[in-house]
């Protein structure tokens, strides 16, 4: 970690090596959807036929739903036809143009979380010309990934390389059917990451840096596609524990992870999109689609997620244990504070014969927040032997916050086991004394009872991210105690 | 110089005044016993001492180390050597004892301008005191307070205070809810504990915590003022002729509203 730290403040501390700027793309696409809309956005990133017919087929399937209202969130209407579906490079000009522009309170976050001054800037979505240079330090990445034979990039990248892998993988997991958000991405997708780690090969890094850099402009629709072949192993870090500047409403993502035999894919995410101000105003609406289908016999996914963005996150990250003997997993953070809404959970679908899954769900409501866990375990009639433990618990800070539990078990086989363990507790007044009296300050004093009750979670998460987090939770609940 | 000066103070909570000019001075090296019946005040005083919020000092002065104490937030004052060993310890689940001590102490070595243990440090220190608390070690990997008996919340308050090293000790009816023998370990740690730079208040209802921890004064409480001062007999003589013998009643009415 540190030496890609250092190449990064090295690329980032170097003088802009091309002095002058062209401004190729102005936002061609007007506002709104129609099937010209999704040709243009193909053909401007030169797709195969094949993939133009897949994202108009999602297309026209779109058009026939409707927005879900079942979630525990309220927002005004989205109006659909007043989105920009295609804007690459996302324009800066409205953006600030400089680090003094930008909201201090925001900058002092930054500097909270230990953030390194050159990636200020750039996650505060400053628009300088280029703070540094990101394909360069992607390419370092890569080479060192390529000699093992494992192939990471953006997704159009691999739609032009590797066609053949892709097509294979894309919508194997989410179809274009799935569901509302996830039909209009598939229709209107940007960019976003493909990665494929040949059999027998673990990968040798978490794939977090690259990603940190890379991933800032991927835009709200992004799509996002791990293979792991047969006994590979690979574990990824999405998002970054600094608060995006992005002025973007919604993001409507969806991640595809796909686990052969014996193959391992752990799936990090700490989320921290601009959650709207204390008065619930503004902030990003977050319906993201994540699933993954463990294809193979003792195949494992893992998804550790930490949510504390976002002013709505509609987020259910789900394995399908399809393989004997494989396993899902879920670890979950999720924060509502000021007016946030969050509504997550996931769905373990038990299918092949001596599946596990685990579910550890913690979730955190302070000042407005309403927090909602939503679960689905199902272990169908094939699954013998099945096993699933669940574990929800809330913790409350104030009296003006809520927390919701929808746990939904479905079993139709027998010889199963599930259980279902859940708890509710609140951070008290005399708790904060307590620790007070003892010299510890109201914030650490509920940055320490929210990591302890967290703890269970951030263990799943790689170190340094561990650490991140922990941090970002603290500056998170900031003010909402006393 | 006293280490405390408390002049004149009064308190309320909610709309009621709870103290009603308490004047007391505590020397470093003293031990002042506060006594007196149920809703005298003897717990507001503690939790004044400590800053507690939710009591409102209306009037008065309190001068700690020649700095006004009531100016000053509750960590403040820990961080400047105030100790509450509280009447009901605090339950904080997740939070391990040890990573909860630790965090504390290094928070005040920090304030004193200390350098902070490692944990191999505090672990040394940690396993010296537990030794005089005669405490389990295995207290120490559980969370705070959490699932513990009465007893074992008592002797956890001390065992803080024997790793914090205050300067003022309150100790908050540590003796309510133990049976004779935790009330002779808890007894023996506090004992430990005193010295010629320390000072302690131990509020108690009864006579009986005093045999073990006999102290320098005894100041009897009622209806939010000192009524009476004195030296550690004038527990024993309340032990004889109890509350009514000072013309005390027990503040009932006071009770009933707490």
């Amino acid at each position: 970690m540190s030496d890609s730290t250092n190449t990064i403040e090295t690329f980032a501390n170097q003088e802009y090596k091309w002095g002058f700027v062209t401004d190729i793309e102005a936002d061609a696409i007007p506002r709104g959807l129609s099937e010209d809309v999704v040709r243009l956005i193909s053909a401007k990133k030169n797709e195969p036929e094949w993939l133009l017919e897949w994202r108009l087929k999602a297309y026209r399937h779109w058009l026939t739903l409707t927005e879900p209202t079942w979630a525990n969130i309220h927002y005004p209407k989205i109006d659909y036809n007043d989105i920009i579906y295609y804007s690459s490079p996302k324009s800066k000009k409205d953006g600030p143009k400089s680090l003094d522009e930008v909201d201090p309170e925001l900058l002092k976050t930054y500097e909270k979380l230990g953030i390194p001054l050159a990636e200020r800037a750039i996650l505060a979505g400053v628009a300088v010309d280029a703070v540094f240079d990101s394909v360069s330090v992607a390419t370092t990445f890569k080479e060192k990934l390529k000699a093992q034979g494992i192939i990471f990039g953006s997704f159009s990248e691999a739609v032009q390389e590797h066609p053949d892998l892709v097509r294979k993988y894309l919508g194997s997991v989410v179809p274009t059917s799935d569901n509302f958000f996830a039909a209009l991405n598939s229709a209107v997708f940007s960019d976003g990451s493909f990665c494929y780690v040949p059999k027998g090969v673990r990968c040798p890094m978490e794939l977090s840096t690259y990603f940190r850099i890379n991933a800032k402009d991927t835009g709200q629709f992004e799509r996002t596609l791990i293979v792991a072949d047969e006994g590979a192993y690979v574990s990824y870090l999405e998002g970054c524990t600094a608060p995006m500047r992005d002025t973007n409403q919604l993001h409507a993502a969806v991640v595809e992870l796909v686990a052969l035999d014996n193959a391992q894919i752990k799936y990090s995410t700490v989320q921290n999109w601009y959650p709207g101000d204390k008065d619930g105003k503004g902030g990003i609406y977050n319906f993201v689609t994540k699933r993954g289908a463990c294809r193979g016999v003792n195949s494992k996914i893992s998804w550790t997620q930490v949510e504390t963005g976002s002013a709505i996150t509609w987020k259910y990250p789900s394995c399908l244990l399809i393989g004997d003997n494989s396993v899902g997993e879920f670890y979950s953070v999720a924060l509502a504070n000021n007016w946030q809404q969050a509504d997550t959970g996931t769905k373990m679908i038990h299918i092949g014969k001596n599946t596990t899954s685990t579910i550890v769900s913690k979730g955190i409501s302070a000042g407005h927040g309403q927090n909602t866990y939503r679960g689905g375990v199902k272990i169908l009639k094939s699954a013998t032997g099945a096993r699933n433990y669940s574990q929800c618990d809330s913790l409350l800070l104030g009296d003006q916050c809520g927390a919701h539990t929808f746990p939904y078990l479905e079993v139709k086989n027998t010889s199963s086991q599930v259980e279902h363990e859940a708890s509710t507790s609140k951070i008290g007044e005399d708790q904060i004394f307590y620790c007070r009296q003892r010299g510890i300050s109201t914030e650490d004093a509920v940055s320490m009872i929210v990591h302890g009750f967290c703890k269970e979670v951030f263990r799943e998460l790689p170190m340094e991210f561990a650490v991140e987090a922990q941090k970002l939770l603290g500056v998170s609940l900031e003010g909402s105690v006393g | 110089m006293s280490l405390l000066e408390i002049k004149d103070l009064h308190a309320k909570v909610a709309d009621r005044e709870i103290l009603k000019g308490i004047s007391l001075t505590i020397n470093p090296g003293e031990v002042h016993a506060i006594m007196g019946p149920n809703g005298s005040g003897k717990s507001t005083l503690a939790q004044v001492l400590a800053g507690r919020e939710l009591y409102v000092v209306t009037a008065g002065q309190v001068i700690y180390d020649g700095k006004d104490l009531l100016e000053m937030s509750p960590e403040d004052r820990a961080r400047e050597g105030i100790f509450l060993a509280f009447q009901y310890p605090v339950e904080i689940p997740g939070v391990s004892n040890m990573y909860f001590l630790k965090a504390a102490l290094n928070t005040i070595r920090k304030h004193r301008g200390l350098e902070e243990y490692d944990a191999m440090d505090f672990l040394n220190l940690v396993r010296e005191k537990m030794k005089l608390m005669e405490m389990d070690q295995t207290l120490l990997n559980r969370p705070v307070n959490t699932g513990f008996s009465g007893g074992e919340k008592k002797r956890n308050e001390i065992f803080q205070m024997a790793v914090l090293e205050p300067r003022l000790a309150v100790l908050d009816e540590t003796d309510s809810g133990l049976d004779i023998d935790a009330l002779r370990t808890v007894a023996g740690g506090v004992n430990a504990l005193r010295g010629p730079e320390r000072a302690m208040i131990v509020v108690t209802h009864y006579q009986r915590l005093l045999n073990y921890i006999v102290p320098d004064f005894v100041h009897v409480l009622s209806q939010g003022r000192i009524v009476k001062s004195g030296g550690k007999e004038l527990a024993l003589e309340l032990e004889e002729s109890g509350y009514a013998g000072l013309g005390i009643e027990d503040d009932e009415e006071a009770v009933a509203r707490v």
